[in-house]
């Protein structure tokens, strides 16, 4: 085979296992309740195909050869000591668990063991990657790893962080987790750990959409697989009104992207976004998801279905102008009840200025100097009304806060666009 | 992220209005495009009508339209169903598309997935152009 011919296999068969990747992890997880173990094992199909397929062709069931192949690579391990059994010790596993990853045949149980479909072993590898005890870092990259099938050099890249630091937190998450059950946790704990991964999938949406660092404004990879993670969430479990509305949160603010940053890639903020760039589809599967979420929340929304209603709020505005500000500023105070936080209240402020102009909201901004210091978008939102309000010389030094502040270059680029823009108003500096 | 769309081609069958003699067909087709679902890929799907039930305008060159009521002959270049996936790769899109059901199980018969364009939705229109001929300067550059 030419090279190029063997490396365009190689990349088909790499996107077979990705797909298979969960189902593979996820079935070696509940026979060996070992995450190092069941993740090898599954890399180990991945190499194997790379050697048979290209020689033999693709088999029948691509999906069911890969399962057997890691279940067989499994046994392997577990009987050649590979997995001594301190080491099982060491990873948590009790004398049953051990006893049923070595039964008398291991083989026949392993191999007599149903596929799952996929669907079912999506959820427990969710709820162990996004186990509270990881470090939120460690929490994405296993989750992209485990459920995302993405190669940890892919997930450097998306997270903006060196191959080695991310090899090292997944390998450090791993020996966290040994010794922690797997499968779904028990009812009375399962809506709360519903509950963190889809933060854990809402914070990688939001470090996508607007990266805290670094020289891009987003990093669409990140945007990308946790919206595609949160549509698997939500095609499992269709009854949760807080899944929809994450998932419709994250449809509606993909929906923008295309608009978010201009053809040189520097961004574009909200109300200045040419909304005909908005993609028709994202925005429409958006509102629909919101539509269930809203109906199976009964009237009692959860705090992500009010986030999905802010973004929708801005969704149905085909211009600018058209924001009802006045729907968005009742929102922020139902979203500040439910979720104290600085953050929201200077989003509520900045939506007050929107709904009652900016004398009324710079108090409100001003409030919260203390607990968000250090926050560039506090002072950019001060920066912003202290400008409306013709105190140019109070918004130049808001803005050099948050220039001083931000540690995204696209974001500090903006800044400083916006503060010559300022500073040009002032006329020619007295000598 | 990349989209697709799996387009299913039809047949004399399809365009004469009538649905293959499997039983097992539609459970196939309902439980690929849920495990397309669950895999968080699938944005919209659906069988379309014979030619038959639809129309075309025809554009001269002066573009000036004319109204032609289906069906249309040219079978094979007709569509009879679509499925849109948005994916990381081109590879994973062959991927998935490997594992469509046959749609018209006893006949030969075609699928064709073609990428979509990104980023030009309702663009302004100098832009949509530009964008428009720079994917397509890419395409013509990889040959």
């Amino acid at each position: 085979m030419s090279l190029p011919a063997a490396a365009e296999a190689h990349r088909a068969i790499q996107a077979v296992w990705q797909l298979e990747a969960p189902a593979l992890v996820g079935a070696l997880m509940r026979l060996t309740h070992d995450l190092a173990l069941a993740e090898d094992c599954a890399q180990d199909a991945l190499l194997a195909a790379l050697e048979r397929w290209p020689q033999d062709g693709l088999p029948r069931n691509p999906a069911a050869w890969l399962m057997t192949t890691a279940k067989h690579r499994a046994l392997d391990r577990l009987r050649h000591g590979q997995v001594t059994v301190r080491e099982q010790a060491a990873l948590g596993l009790d004398a049953d668990a051990r006893h049923d990853a070595v039964a008398p045949d291991p083989l026949a149980l392993m191999l007599a063991d149903e596929a799952a479909p996929l669907r079912d072993e999506v959820l427990p590898l969710l709820f162990i990657a996004c186990h509270p005890l990881l470090s939120r870092e460690a929490q994405w990259a296993l989750t992209l790893r485990l459920v995302g099938g993405l190669s940890v050099a892919e997930i450097a890249r998306a997270c903006f962080a060196q191959e080695a630091t991310v090899a090292a937190r997944i390998t450090r998450a791993k020996k966290t987790l040994a010794g922690q059950p797997y499968g779904l946790p028990p009812a009375a704990e399962r809506q709360q750990r519903l509950a963190n991964v889809c933060t854990v999938l809402y914070l990688m949406f939001n470090e996508g959409y607007a990266a805290h660092s670094g020289p891009d404004w987003t990093r669409p990879t990140l945007c990308h697989e946790a919206l595609r993670l949160t549509r698997m969430l939500a095609a499992l479990c269709p009854t949760d009104s807080e899944v929809l509305a994450l998932q419709a949160l994250m449809e509606l603010q993909a929906s923008r992207l295309p608009a978010r940053a201009d053809a040189q890639g520097r961004p574009v903020l909200l109300m200045d976004q040419d909304r005909r760039r908005w993609d028709p589809l994202l925005r429409q599967r958006g509102l629909q998801a919101l539509a269930r979420a809203e109906g199976l929340a009964q009237g009692n929304p959860g705090p992500l279905l009010v986030q999905a209603l802010l973004a929708a709020c801005h969704a149905r505005a085909l211009r600018a102008e058209d924001t009802d500000w006045a729907r968005i500023l009742q929102l922020y105070d139902a979203l500040l009840e439910a979720q104290p936080s600085p953050v929201v209240a200077l989003n509520r402020a900045v939506a007050l200025s929107q709904a009652q102009g900016p004398a009324a909201a710079l108090p409100e901004v001003d409030r919260l100097a203390q607990a968000l210091h250090g926050y560039p978008w506090w002072a950019s939102a001060r920066a912003e009304l202290c400008t409306k309000l013709d105190r140019p010389h109070e918004a130049l030094a808001a803005l050099d806060l948050a220039i001083a502040w931000t540690h995204n270059e696209a974001e500090r680029a903006l800044l400083q666009a916006r503060r010559a823009g300022v500073e040009s108003r002032l006329g020619p500096a007295p000598c | 992220m990349p989209r697709y769309m799996i387009q299913v081609r039809a047949t004399p069958m399809s365009e004469a209005g009538e649905f293959p003699d499997d039983p097992t067909l539609v459970a196939r087709m309902m439980a690929f495009h849920e495990e397309l679902a669950h895999a968080g890929v699938l944005l919209d799907c659906s069988g379309l009508m014979p030619s038959s039930q639809g129309f075309r305008v025809r554009y001269s060159a002066q573009g000036e339209p004319t109204v032609i009521d289906g069906p249309f002959a040219e079978t094979k270049e007709l569509i009879a169903g679509y499925t849109l996936i948005e994916v990381r790769s081109r590879d994973e899109a062959l991927a998935w598309a490997r594992r469509f059901p046959a749609p018209f199980p006893g006949q030969a018969c075609d699928i064709e997935v073609r990428p979509l364009f990104g980023g030009m939705t309702d663009a302004s229109p100098e832009e949509a152009a530009r964008e428009l001929r720079e994917q397509l300067g890419q395409i013509r550059g990889e040959r």
